[in-house]
């Protein structure tokens, strides 16, 4: 049987990797809960913002962390215009359009990627964030403690943007009632196309407190892209809280998995995850009625 | 009427006779992969185009049937020509399996994509990790050139097999574009809760069509295996091959007969050119993504409606 501090160890190292899901999921569920539509660009998009941030670093010697500001800011208004120029236009008002869209998106920016940046993996090393911190029995990087702080943080932050800010009712509004949204004045494609900005923003927020621990290359964004489903099916689609949670519930059945099943089986946790709720649960563990 | 026919006839006289005359086995081998990529839109087409259930991993029959007619000629020892029939019932059981969970738990449009994104997932992990597929090693047909063996020396006959799941594949999408079972998943894909007020058990007709689909993908997995004598979980369940399995039939034009077809004569078509004019990886790649986007943009009847809309016009009527 495996001993306490090895199993801790475990834990404590999925609540990281689960931070990262977090970070990844939350833009996923507000488009989601907003616009309604599944972004299978969510993975790709990152993996974009992750080669910014490591180009940032390696050519300019820009250090990720006070990058952050600027590649969030720098995704927003990318995000907005893929939304307020293709996707939107192109969907017609159908939310299977908007799957196929994003999935050629996805396509094409995969493999752009693999053509400019080959398929070699590229790590950045950021010296200050390369320590380890002890807690306990486990031991696990500065980068992924600061990215657990971070993740909590962008979930408040962003929980209190869309609750306070006249936005974030605009947002809810709209979310609620589209027509409706429209008879009082909002302009809903602007809404619709902020929201998306706001959840690639998180993206590029994602990718700067990423790269510290991880590693980018042209397939990353297909590695992430199903564990972020997983975790916002997990928590309920819309959900902020569901997000968090559901990104450290993933996180840790994946560290565990791999430490009971073997590296090879243990990833058939998160697939294995995502079936069984949208069975069983459709709603996730948070999910309202819809 | 007769003109059709006879133009069918010639059609399919064209086709068979194409590898005959062209110059090089390289050739023979790109039309051999555009109709198997046809025959396998066809099998997508089944579901995601006149059903309407949009899948993103119809690998997972596909796969399934590689390794099922592998193993049980490997392991077992069973003749390939058999071992492709176990694989296309292997192929429509975990098409029913899949579909049975699915519908019976009311997934719909996206979700239902994306849980055979996650099923085909589940079926990659297994086969990289349990023994009887021999992990990530992969499985290694040993090559004895003999057609009693399903494996020949000539190219050819492998594109005649092609062809003949292709014209199999169309004369069943014919028959459903006819048939009372076509017209039934036709009426699901316009309007599933119309549908079912109307009487139709939705669940049932979804169920037996995803069936039929992952059949016939699964008997393109034993026809992949056989010709290239080597499968592994990434080959076998990777999502490059659901994905193609996607583009072919959206661009050529999904819910149509002819579509899967168009759309794999313009994909092998785009691959060659891309392969001519650079040599960077990925770059067929970027091309059908953006004809995706475009297909679903402007033409949501995929290439084939092009010549439908011509056709209209000049018959004057919107039948």
């Amino acid at each position: 049987m495996l001993s306490f501090d090895i199993v801790f160890a475990g834990i404590v190292n999925g609540l990281a990797a689960g931070a990262i899901y977090v970070l990844v999921a939350v833009g996923l569920t507000l488009i989601y809960g907003v616009l309604h539509i599944i972004n299978f660009a969510h993975g790709s998009l990152l993996m974009l913002a992750m080669y910014a941030v490591f180009f940032l670093f390696a050519r300019a010697g820009i250090d990720p962390y006070l990058a952050l500001p600027g590649v969030a800011a720098a995704s927003f208004v990318f995000g907005y215009a893929l939304y307020r120029f293709l996707i939107g236009r192109f969907a017609h008002g159908k939310d299977e359009n908007i799957l196929l869209i994003t999935l050629g998106l996805s396509i094409v920016i995969d493999n752009l990627a693999l053509f400019f940046f080959t398929g070699d993996t590229q790590t950045i090393d950021v010296r200050h964030a390369g320590g380890i911190v002890e807690i306990g029995p486990a031991f696990v990087s500065r980068a992924k403690v600061i990215a657990f702080g971070a993740a909590l943080a962008l979930c408040a932050a962003l929980g209190l943007y869309i609750a306070r800010s006249d936005m974030g009712k605009a947002i809810r509004a709209v979310a609620r009632e589209r027509q409706g949204a429209r008879l009082v004045g909002i302009d809903v494609e602007h809404v619709f196309a902020v929201s998306y900005g706001i959840g690639i923003a998180c993206l590029g927020a994602a990718a700067c407190l990423l790269m510290p621990s991880f590693y980018v290359s042209p397939s990353s964004g297909h590695a992430f892209v199903l564990i972020a489903f997983t975790t916002v099916v997990l928590g309920g689609m819309g959900s902020f809280l569901g997000a968090l949670v559901g990104g450290f519930a993933i996180g840790i059945t994946e560290s565990l998995g791999g430490l009971f099943l073997g590296e090879q089986l243990g990833q058939i946790g998160i697939s294995a995850i995502f079936i069984l709720i949208l069975l069983l649960r459709p709603t996730g563990l948070f999910g309202g009625r819809r | 009427m007769t003109w059709r026919v006879a133009a069918s006839l010639s059609a399919l006289a064209a086709a068979a006779a194409l590898p005959v005359v062209l110059p090089s086995n390289y050739a023979v081998n790109v039309a051999t992969m555009i109709l198997f990529a046809a025959f396998l839109g066809q099998a997508w087409n089944i579901a995601g185009g006149f059903a309407g259930q949009t899948s993103f991993g119809h690998v997972v029959f596909f796969g399934t049937g590689a390794y099922a007619s592998t193993i049980l000629q490997l392991t077992f020892g069973w003749n390939p020509w058999i071992g492709w029939i176990a694989a296309a019932a292997a192929g429509g059981m975990v098409g029913l399996a899949i579909g049975a969970l699915a519908f019976r738990a009311g997934l719909r449009g996206s979700y239902f994509a994306l849980i055979t994104l996650a099923f085909a997932e589940v079926f990659r992990i297994l086969a990289n990790s349990v023994g009887f597929t021999r992990g990530g090693l992969g499985m290694l047909i040993t090559a004895d050139a003999r057609p009693e063996n399903m494996q020949f020396k000539d190219p050819r006959w492998f594109y005649w097999i092609a062809l003949g799941l292709v014209l199999a594949s169309l004369a069943l999408a014919l028959w459903l574009k006819r048939s009372r079972f076509g017209a039934r998943l036709a009426a699901i894909r316009e309007n599933e809760d119309a549908a079912r007020a109307l009487g139709i058990d939705t669940f049932r007709e979804k169920t037996l069509c995803l069936g039929i689909s992952g059949a016939m993908a699964g008997a393109g997995g034993t026809f992949y295996a056989q010709k290239y004598l080597y499968i592994d979980p990434t080959i076998a369940y990777g999502v490059e091959k659901s994905v193609e399995m996607l583009l072919v039939t959206m661009i050529g034009g999904a819910g149509t007969v002819f579509g899967p077809l168009v759309g794999a004569a313009v994909l092998g078509g785009v691959g060659e050119l891309t392969r001519a004019y650079a040599t960077g990886q990925g770059l067929s790649l970027v091309v059908y993504g953006a004809i995706l986007i475009a297909i679903v943009a402007w033409l949501p009847d995929g290439l084939i409606g092009l010549f439908a809309r011509r056709a209209k016009r000049r018959d004057g009527g919107d039948a």
